[in-house]
C-alpha cells in the first residue's frame, strides 16, 4: 500500500500556458498523489480554471508535461489524452449537463459510448451512480432544467463518476450553493473518495471546503505554485499573497485553530 | 496488465460455492454479463450460495453491482447468500452497491392509445389556438410600447434601433441585391425562351416588371430577411431568456417590449421597403440585362418599354405590403424568441418554428393583399 500512496496521479512539469502575450501559467509544476483530495486556490482570473482545463486537454500548452497515471499527454483530441479520459471524471462549474437528455441518459451517456452493455444493466447503473450521490431514481427521469443548483451538481458528479473514474476534477463544486448543502456536498465528496479509492482535483474557493475535505491545499499566485501542503502548512506560509488569503476578513473563522 | 475475468462454480452437495476471479471492471462488462447470466443458471438447485471474492484483482462499481444482482436474485429464491474474501480497499463500496437499487420503482401507466391519440389532437388543436393569442399578444404589447414610446419620444431607444437597422438593412444588402439580381434575370430568360415562339419577346418586359415590382421582389426579400432576421431575433431573444436577462430588466422595472422588441420590429419595419425597393431594382437590371444579352434588346427600347407597361400603381402596391410583411415577420420572431425553455434543443426548435412560420404567414398575408388590392381595383 506504500508504494500505492506514493506514485503520483497527476505529475505536471514546467507547464506555461498563455493567450497572446499574456502568460497564465509560468513554469508550474505540481504533484497529485493517488487517493488524496487535493484542493486548489488562486485569485479569481489567476489560473486554476486554466491549469485543470490543460491537465484535461481543452487548452494547448506551450511547454511542459503532464503525466496522468504514469501516462504523457497530448492535446484533447489525441489519443492517449482520450484513453485517459475514461479514467477521470470532469464535474464542471455549471454542470454542463446536456440540456435534451434526461438525468438517467446524461449519466448513462459516457458509459453508452465508451461500453457494450445491456440496457437493463445501463439502468441499473444509471440509478445505482444517481442513489450513490443522493438523488432519488425518480429525479433520473427529469431533465437538467427541472432541477435545483444542488440536484444539478449532484447529478453532474454522477456523470463524472459513470466510469468509475480514477480521477476525478471538480470546478468550484460548492459555488452557488447554500452552506448546509455545500456541507453536505463536502461529505459526499469525502464518501465517494473514501469508497471509490478516487483521487480528487478540486478547484475551490470555499474555506470550509478547503479544511474539512481536502487532504493538501495548494496556492496558485503568480502562474506558479506558490505554497502545497496540509491546510495547517498553508495557515503558517509566509507567502504574502497566501497570507492575505487565509488571513483576511472572510477566513478568521480559521484562526483559532493555528495559534 | 489487467487479469482475463471469470467466475468459477462448484456445487458441493447443496452448497454452491461461486469464485469470481480477475478483473471485474465496466472495461470487461461485455463478458462480466455473461459470466453472471450463465451462474445465475447454475444458482437453481442449490440451497446456499456462497460468494468469495479472494480471487477478485480489481473491481469497481459495474461488477459490485453485476456480483449484488446475483446475490439478490438468488436470496430472492429463499437461499443462504454469503459474500466473504472483499478486499480490505473494496469494503466501502461493496457496502455502498448494497444499498442502492433497493427501491422499486413504480413503471409509468400504460395509456389507451386511442386516448393517447385523442390527447395529442387535442393538444395541437389547443397549440395552434395558443399560436394565435400569442401573436395576438405580441401585437398589443408592441402596440402599447409604441403607444408609450410615441407619448414620450426620448424614450426610444435610438442607438439600439440604428444599430439594429444597420445589421438587418445595411449587412444584407449585398446577398438581397444579388439573389433578386440572378432571380429578375432568370424570370427574362425564360420569358425570352417561351414567348419567342410566339413573337411575342418583346412582352418579356411587361412581365418582369409587373412580376418583380408587384409581387416577387417584396415576397423574395422578405422570405430572405425572415430568414436572415428573423431567424437571428430568435435566437437571440431565446438565448438571453434562457440566460436570465431578460427577467433582469423586468426586475430593474423595465419592460422587455419597450427595450428588446420595439427596437428590432421597427427597424424591420423601416429598413424592408427599402430592401425590397433595392431588391426590385437589381431584379430589374437582372432582367434588363438578360434582354440585351439573350433576347437583343437595348437598354434604351427596355426602359421605353417599361414605362409604357408599369404604372406607378404597380409599385405602390408592392411597397404597401413591405411594412406589413416586416410587422408579421418581427412579431413572429420575438414572440417565439421569448418562448424558448432552459434547453439548447428547445432553441433550436423555436428558431426552426420561427422561420417557417414567418415565411408561412409572409406568403398568406400576400395571397390576402392580391385578394384586396383586386377588389379594390389596383
Amino acid at each position: 500500500m506504500e508504494h500505492l500512496q506514493e506514485t503520483s496521479a497527476i505529475r505536471v512539469t514546467n507547464l506555461v500556458v498563455g493567450f497572446g502575450r499574456q502568460i497564465v501559467l509560468n513554469e508550474l509544476s505540481l504533484n497529485v498523489r493517488r487517493g488524496e483530495i487535493l484542493g486548489l486556490v488562486g485569485a479569481s482570473g489567476g489560473g486554476k480554471s486554466v491549469l485543470m482545463r490543460t491537465i484535461i486537454g481543452l487548452i494547448p500548452r506551450r511547454s511542459g508535461s503532464i503525466e496522468v497515471m504514469g501516462v504523457p499527454l497530448g492535446g484533447a483530441a489525441e489519443r492517449a489524452t482520450q484513453n485517459a479520459a475514461t479514467r477521470w471524471g470532469i464535474l464542471f462549474q455549471q454542470g454542463a449537463l446536456f440540456s435534451s437528455l434526461t438525468v438517467k441518459q446524461n449519466v448513462q451517456f459516457p458509459l453508452r459510448e465508451n461500453l457494450q452493455m445491456s440496457q437493463t444493466l445501463m439502468d441499473e447503473i444509471a440509478i445505482a451512480k444517481l442513489e450513490m450521490v443522493g438523488l432519488r431514481a425518480e429525479d433520473g427521469d427529469k431533465f437538467p432544467a427541472e432541477l435545483s443548483g444542488g440536484m444539478t451538481k449532484r447529478a453532474a458528479l454522477a456523470r463524472a463518476l459513470a466510469l468509475d473514474p480514477a480521477i476525478v476534477f471538480l470546478d468550484e463544486p460548492t459555488s452557488g450553493l447554500d452552506p448546509i448543502s455545500a456541507g453536505d456536498f463536502d461529505a459526499l465528496i469525502k464518501t465517494l473518495q473514501q469508497t471509490l479509492g478516487l483521487t480528487v482535483f478540486m478547484v475551490t474557493h470555499d474555506l470550509a471546503s478547503l479544511n474539512s475535505v481536502c487532504d493538501r491545499v495548494a496556492a496558485l499566485a503568480d502562474g506558479k505554485i506558490v505554497a502545497i501542503g496540509p491546510m495547517s502548512d498553508l495557515l503558517r506560509s509566509e507567502h504574502p499573497w497566501v497570507k492575505a488569503y487565509f488571513h483576511g476578513k472572510r477566513s478568521q473563522m480559521l484562526q483559532p485553530k493555528v495559534s | 496488465m489487467r487479469a482475463h475475468p471469470g467466475l468459477a462454480a462448484e456445487a458441493t452437495g447443496e452448497l454452491l460455492e461461486l469464485r469470481p476471479s480477475g478483473s471485474w471492471v465496466s472495461l470487461n462488462v461485455t463478458e462480466l454479463e455473461n459470466l453472471t447470466r450463465s451462474a445465475s443458471g447454475k444458482v437453481g438447485n442449490a440451497k446456499a450460495v456462497k460468494l468469495d471474492l479472494g480471487a477478485v484483482s480489481e473491481i469497481d462499481t459495474v461488477g459490485v453491482w453485476l456480483l449484488e444482482k446475483l446475490s439478490r436474485s438468488a436470496a430472492a429464491g429463499g437461499r443462504l447468500v454469503e459474500m466473504t474474501g472483499v478486499a480490505e480497499n473494496y469494503v466501502g463500496l461493496v457496502e455502498e452497491v448494497r444499498q442502492v437499487n433497493r427501491r422499486d420503482i413504480a413503471p409509468p401507466p400504460r395509456q389507451n392509445p386511442i386516448v393517447a391519440k385523442l390527447t395529442d389532437l387535442g393538444r395541437s388543436t389547443l397549440g395552434a389556438a395558443r399560436d394565435v393569442t400569442v401573436f395576438l399578444d405580441m401585437l398589443a404589447a408592441l402596440s402599447l410600447a409604441l403607444v408609450r414610446t410615441l407619448a414620450r419620444p426620448r424614450s426610444l431607444r435610438v442607438t439600439s434601433l440604428v444599430y439594429q437597422m444597420y445589421r438587418i438593412g445595411w449587412q444584407a444588402i449585398p446577398i438581397v441585391v444579388l439573389i433578386t439580381f440572378l432571380i429578375g434575370a432568370i424570370i427574362a430568360q425564360q420569358g425570352i425562351f417561351h414567348f419567342r415562339r410566339f413573337g411575342a419577346e418583346s412582352y418579356v418586359v411587361d412581365m418582369v416588371g409587373i412580376l418583380v415590382l408587384r409581387e416577387l421582389g417584396v415576397l423574395i426579400v422578405a422570405i430572405m430577411v425572415a430568414g436572415r432576421s428573423g431567424s437571428a431575433y430568435t435566437a437571440e431573444l431565446g438565448s438571453m431568456k434562457m440566460r436570465e436577462e431578460i427577467d433582469a430588466l423586468v426586475t430593474m422595472g423595465l419592460d422587455p417590449v419597450e427595450v428588446l422588441i420595439l427596437p428590432r420590429i421597427v427597424a424591420l419595419i423601416l429598413t424592408l421597403p427599402i430592401l425590397a425597393f433595392i431588391g426590385s431594382m437589381a431584379a430589374l437590371y437582372g432582367g434588363g440585362l438578360v434582354a440585351q444579352l439573350y433576347g437583343g434588346m437595348g437598354p434604351a427600347i427596355f426602359i421605353a418599354r417599361l414605362h409604357d407597361a408599369v404604372s406607378v400603381t404597380h409599385f405602390e402596391v408592392g411597397m404597401w405590403k413591405a411594412p406589413f410583411m416586416a410587422l408579421v415577420i418581427g412579431i413572429v420572431a420575438c414572440s417565439e424568441g421569448l418562448r424558448v425553455k432552459g434547453s439548447a434543443e428547445s432553441l433550436g426548435q423555436q428558431t426552426t418554428t420561427s422561420v417557417v412560420k414567418s415565411i408561412f404567414l409572409v406568403i398568406v398575408l400576400d395571397g390576402l393583399f392580391a385578394v384586396f388590392f383586386a377588389s379594390i381595383g389596383l
